[in-house]
């Protein structure tokens, strides 16, 4: 007891000295940056060499005006909802029933392994690679994918995926599935393998079926490790930006149905050079970001409240 | 009869077996095709993309490159690339260490505080702050700077969060101490102790810190506004805009900066499925 305490006071100052560097560089390229974000969303900076000026409450009066019209930053808020959870869904679903057929412990899966290695390889894959790779891939008249489409007999004559509304969101919401179940059946799976075993067998036992085990056994095991997905998913996803932007090359095209927040973030920032209004839409998209998980917390770990 | 029931159960399994390989197997195409249309469209002239769907490769690869690299240098964006992704996971794992080596065994007043600083600057998109950033890059000079990009490396919470845990297991206060009882300074123990006992968790954060880093787009847009200085992600992503209907180089092109990563993940599977596996338990 009494040797701790003097470790601590001999030593301590190094402690600070070691942690400063790192410390140093959050304050300037992290923590300023959020509280600079949030100072010049009450300003009408439009870039480069003209100084801030103050104007109140006009950009967030300009937000509302926006959200009260169903403008741009309304529809980009929908957007974003929609292409979220058009991925989720059949992310986490597939992502899960993956999981549970390769950790099956009576039904040993061959080439586990390379399963595994094959679905995660997409996610390491530069998204913006893979926005304009699948931009040519969904071309029209004669991308690969209509060419092996009518080559299959699905369709008669070529789709113009990318000019049409709804063909557009789903192409990139089932790109982003296809880039991220295989790493959300990775965190599913170490997640199974740290199950008590004895559960398992407890369940074979009382003669449980696969679907009771899972039921009952699997899912709940899960809860913590599927919070922890749901919450960075929604965090990533509301933040979403490389697809839609290189698929779209920035337009958002069709009708702005596939511009997300942090698109319009950029094309107000950068392209109209309006900074203080696009500060303020960053901020409004981190307030939604806020209160959206913490509804999900809540809705997800009730208990934890009490 | 036991061993006809048995046989009998076996078979069933059998044909439930082949169903899911099928489905296994498709997926894993579907997971790669893309990939595949690309390199081979990589190789053939716009005519014959434009007539129909390739399997087999063509002979204009080389066309195909010299083409693109009449018109954006990739080879200039992959120099880039790696200053930025090959600097700051540098400087991260030295300084990035040393931040976590300091919360693991330094018991100072605001440790625990300090520490919850950085889990909640996890929390934060880096999007939300990109205005804040790009007018705090501009008042430092740093617009058109690949520093721009390295230095911010340095504060990487998932890295200091990662290796700290790792340390906290593996290296005991104890022998920290008896290196100070044998005179070691607290640098030189450090570089000469911790260093080497940390590196397995460095190396497996560095590489997806790495990988982050390369794949990046919104901030080294924002920062790098000259063409000289663009890193693969951006000239990719502009080849849509720049060859448009042109579609021989631009699959060039994106097939330029997708084969490094996908002969890297042939190499190193193993080790990075492994590393996402152990960042996954912790966090």
């Amino acid at each position: 007891m009494f040797k701790s305490l003097s470790k601590r006071d001999k030593y301590a100052h190094y402690g600070y000295l070691f942690i400063f560097p790192f410390f140093l560089v959050m304050a300037i390229f992290i923590i300023y940056p959020i509280l600079n974000t949030f100072y010049l969303s009450f300003t009408n900076w439009e870039g480069a060499t003209i100084a801030p000026e103050w104007i109140g409450l006009k950009n967030y009066k300009r937000l509302f005006a926006d959200i009260a019209k169903g403008g741009i930053f309304l529809q980009s808020i929908k957007n974003t909802w929609i292409l979220w959870i058009f991925n989720v869904i059949p992310q986490f679903v597939g992502a899960l029933a993956l999981a549970v057929v390769l950790t099956d412990r009576r039904n040993k899966i061959r080439g586990k392994e390379t399963f595994r290695a094959i679905y995660y390889l997409p996610n390491l894959i530069t998204m913006a690679s893979v926005g304009a790779l699948f931009s040519f891939l969904l071309g029209y008249p004669n991308g690969p994918f209509n060419d092996l489409l009518i080559s299959l007999k699905i369709f008669n004559e070529p789709f113009y995926f990318l000019q049409n509304i709804w063909a557009t969101r789903l192409s990139v919401s089932l790109i982003l599935t296809w880039m991220w179940f295989g790493y959300t059946m990775i965190i599913f799976m170490a997640g199974i393998k740290a199950i008590p075993e004895e559960l398992f067998e407890a369940a074979t036992v009382d003669g449980a079926s696969k679907w009771q085990t899972f039921k009952s056994i699997t899912l709940p095991q899960l809860r913590p490790i599927m919070t922890y997905q749901v919450v960075t998913s929604i965090i990533g996803g509301l933040s979403m930006y490389d697809i839609p932007q290189v698929m779209t090359n920035g337009t958002g095209a069709p009708q702005n149905s596939v511009t997300t927040m942090v698109m319009y973030i950029y094309k107000q920032g950068f392209t109209n050079y309006s900074l203080g209004y696009a500060s303020a839409v960053a901020i409004g998209l981190f307030l939604h970001i806020f209160v959206v998980v913490a509804i999900a917390l809540r809705f997800i770990n009730p208990k934890e409240e009490k | 009869m036991s061993t006809l029931t048995g046989r009998r159960r076996e078979n069933r399994i059998g044909i439930v077996d082949i169903l899911l390989y099928i489905f296994l197997i498709g997926l894993a195409v579907v997971c790669f095709l893309p990939f595949y249309f690309m390199i081979i469209n990589a190789t053939h002239d716009n005519a014959a993309i434009a007539s129909g769907m390739n399997l087999i490769p063509g002979k204009y690869a080389w066309v195909n490159y010299l083409e693109m690299s009449d018109r954006v240098n990739i080879w200039r964006g992959f120099l880039n690339s790696l200053i930025v992704s090959g600097s700051g996971t540098a400087l991260l794992a030295y300084f990035g260490t040393l931040t976590a080596y300091g919360f693991s065994k330094y018991r100072f007043p605001g440790n625990k505080a300090l520490f919850w600083v950085i889990l909640c600057s996890m929390m934060v998109p880096p999007q939300l702050s990109v205005i804040g950033f790009y007018d705090v890059a501009q008042k430092l000079n740093l617009v058109n700077n690949l520093l721009a990009l390295i230095l911010p490396m340095i504060a990487s919470a998932q890295f200091v969060y990662f290796v700290k845990l790792y340390l906290d297991a593996t290296l005991p206060d104890s022998i920290v101490e008896s290196a100070r009882i044998d005179g070691a300074t607290e640098i030189g123990i450090f570089n000469k102790m911790v260093l080497p006992i940390a590196s397995p968790s460095i190396a497996t954060m560095g590489m997806f810190i790495f990988i982050f880093s390369w794949n990046q787009l919104l901030i080294p847009q924002i920062v790098l506004r000259k063409k000289a200085l663009q890193t693969v992600p951006i000239i990719v992503a502009n080849a849509k805009g720049v060859y448009r209907t042109d579609f021989a180089p631009a699959y060039m092109a994106i097939a330029l900066s997708v084969v490094p990563i996908l002969i890297a993940f042939a190499c190193f599977s193993k080790y990075i499925i492994g590393g996402v596996t152990a960042g996954s338990v912790k966090g």
